[in-house]
């Protein structure tokens, strides 16, 4: 565990230049449903990756390849703008 | 308003709403974020045509409400941007919670105030209660005497904010000063931007080699730490204020110290006030000063930071300080600066006696005969040397 600074140590402003320090809170932890994505349903449009307000949607290539569930709050917005007709996205209990 | 396109050092008669946006104007800040609000509506609708008439290269973003303008005056400075707005009363009141997060941010956004009271019962007209329930924002706050004053506030409060990295208000009277016209003397627009320089912001948002996080969630274990920097932020300000001030009056001839005294000397009684009633008071005290007594009136400048230093320093020399305020803060105890003089004073042995007088809500007149009856009421303390404890209301039925 990094040593707590004092606050002359501190930024001026709070401000955080550490890009990657966000990555080390794994937001994961605090869903209670998850969106569970069907592979073979989904036509790629990309709607929900353009929605998803942690960025827990994986692309490779434009390509959909699934969920980041180490972030993925579970807001189940994915799940609301999926495309009726395609409904590759699913929401569903998270068990513990 | 034609006159003020010609530029240049001009002798005017300019309202000082209109003095405050032209000061704006020769500072041409990067952004403007406006909404109106009586008193203070002009500032940011002159300011406007100076935007439609090519005369500035400020973004000029009208906003659907105060907390909106607030809020985008952050965004915008947190982007390296030189951002102002103005607003009054209930605008600055909506805007309440940004103003903490401007601090916080360190960033240094100038505002006009054209004081004027708070709801309810609605009423346009002038009194301190406005900016003074801000006081706890971390804005550092300048109560101006007159619009030649507001005017010189603005300008210096750029290259203020701008060292200290804290947001800064200007307060003129609302009605008072804002709406009244007045004998204004400008400044050339080139002495004005060598003044101000060009701003060094601490960081900026567009940086996108060097992304940064601006207003992250710090918990239990940091939230303290931030908020002794920022508070050390406050506590350093006063210097570089005084520096402001002083390189001012020497490139431009006015001075405008953080705490005057006028007719001071020998007096044992002086009333402390803050904005245009100073004015009153110092030719109530020519006037009483000419039968013999001797009374004086002290103008505070700067509201905050609390100076309490020179307060004791200015103060330590009278027996009797009486404080005008032009803000009931329904504390149930004394008015707000008047609470704040006695907390400064506490160290002092001897101390003057701080009686506390609220005046002018909502407007309300308070004559140069009101002021005379303050101070013969101050000299009948340092009489009897009784203490007074209650607040008195002058003016009100």
């Amino acid at each position: 565990m990094a040593k707590l600074k004092s606050w002359k140590e501190l930024p001026c402003g709070a401000i955080l230049t550490d890009t990657k320090a966000v990555l080390d809170n794994k937001t994961g932890a605090w869903r209670g449903f998850r969106p569970v994505w069907n592979k073979e349903k989904c036509i790629n449009c990309l709607t929900c990756w353009i929605y998803c307000p942690d960025a827990a949607i994986i692309l490779t290539d434009g390509k959909h390849q699934g969920i980041n569930y180490d972030y993925c709050k579970g807001c189940g917005i994915c799940a609301e703008v999926c495309p009726k007709k395609v409904q590759a996205i699913t929401m569903e209990k998270e068990e513990k | 308003m034609a006159n003020f396109e010609e530029g240049g050092e001009m002798t005017l008669a300019k309202t000082g709403n209109e003095a405050m946006a032209y000061a704006m104007k020769q500072c041409n800040p990067d952004v403007v974020a406006a909404y109106p609000i009586t008193p203070s509506t002009e500032i940011v609708q002159i300011f406007s045509s100076f935007v439609a008439d090519g005369l500035v290269d400020t973004e000029y973003i009208p906003v659907e409400s105060e907390h909106s303008a607030m809020s985008a005056c952050i965004g915008a400075a947190a982007a390296g941007a030189r951002a102002m707005t103005a607003t009054a009363s209930q605008g600055l009141a909506l805007m309440h919670e940004m103003l903490f997060i401007a601090a916080g941010l360190r960033l240094p956004i100038v505002m006009c105030v054209a004081s004027r009271s708070l709801s309810s019962p609605l009423n346009i007209h002038c009194d301190h209660s406005d900016s003074v329930a801000s006081r706890d924002s971390g804005w550092i706050q300048i109560f101006c005497e007159s619009s030649q004053e507001g005017y010189d506030s603005v300008i210096q409060a750029v290259k203020i904010a701008e060292s200290c990295y804290l947001p800064v208000i200007v307060a003129i009277d609302g009605f008072i000063l804002s709406h009244c016209m007045e004998r204004i003397e400008t400044l050339d627009d080139v002495d004005i931007k060598s003044f101000i320089g060009k701003l060094k912001p601490n960081y900026t948002l567009l940086d996108i080699k060097n992304p940064i996080t601006v207003s992250p969630a710090c918990l239990t274990d940091s939230y303290f730490e931030h908020k002794r920097a920022e508070a050390q932020g406050m506590n350093d300000a006063l210097p570089k204020i005084e520096k402001v001030i002083s390189e001012y009056a020497q490139k431009f001839g006015r001075n405008y110290p953080v705490i005057e005294e006028y007719r001071t000397d020998g007096a044992d009684v002086v009333i402390l006030a803050m904005g245009s009633t100073v004015g009153t008071a110092k030719i109530v005290v020519d006037e009483l000063r000419a039968k013999g007594k001797k009374v004086g009136v002290v103008k505070l400048r700067i509201f905050r930071p609390l100076i309490a230093q020179k307060m004791i320093d200015t103060f330590k020399k009278f027996k009797v300080v009486g404080v005008l305020d032009r803000v009931e803060s329904m504390s149930s105890y004394i008015s707000p600066l008047a609470t704040e003089v006695r907390s400064a004073l506490y160290t002092l042995s001897p101390k003057p006696i701080v009686p506390s007088y609220v005046y002018g809500l909502g407007g309300r007149e308070i004559t140069q005969d009101d002021i005379a009856s303050v101070f013969d009421e101050l000299l009948q303390i340092k009489d009897t040397g009784k203490t007074k404890e209650e607040v008195s209301y002058v003016g009100v039925r």
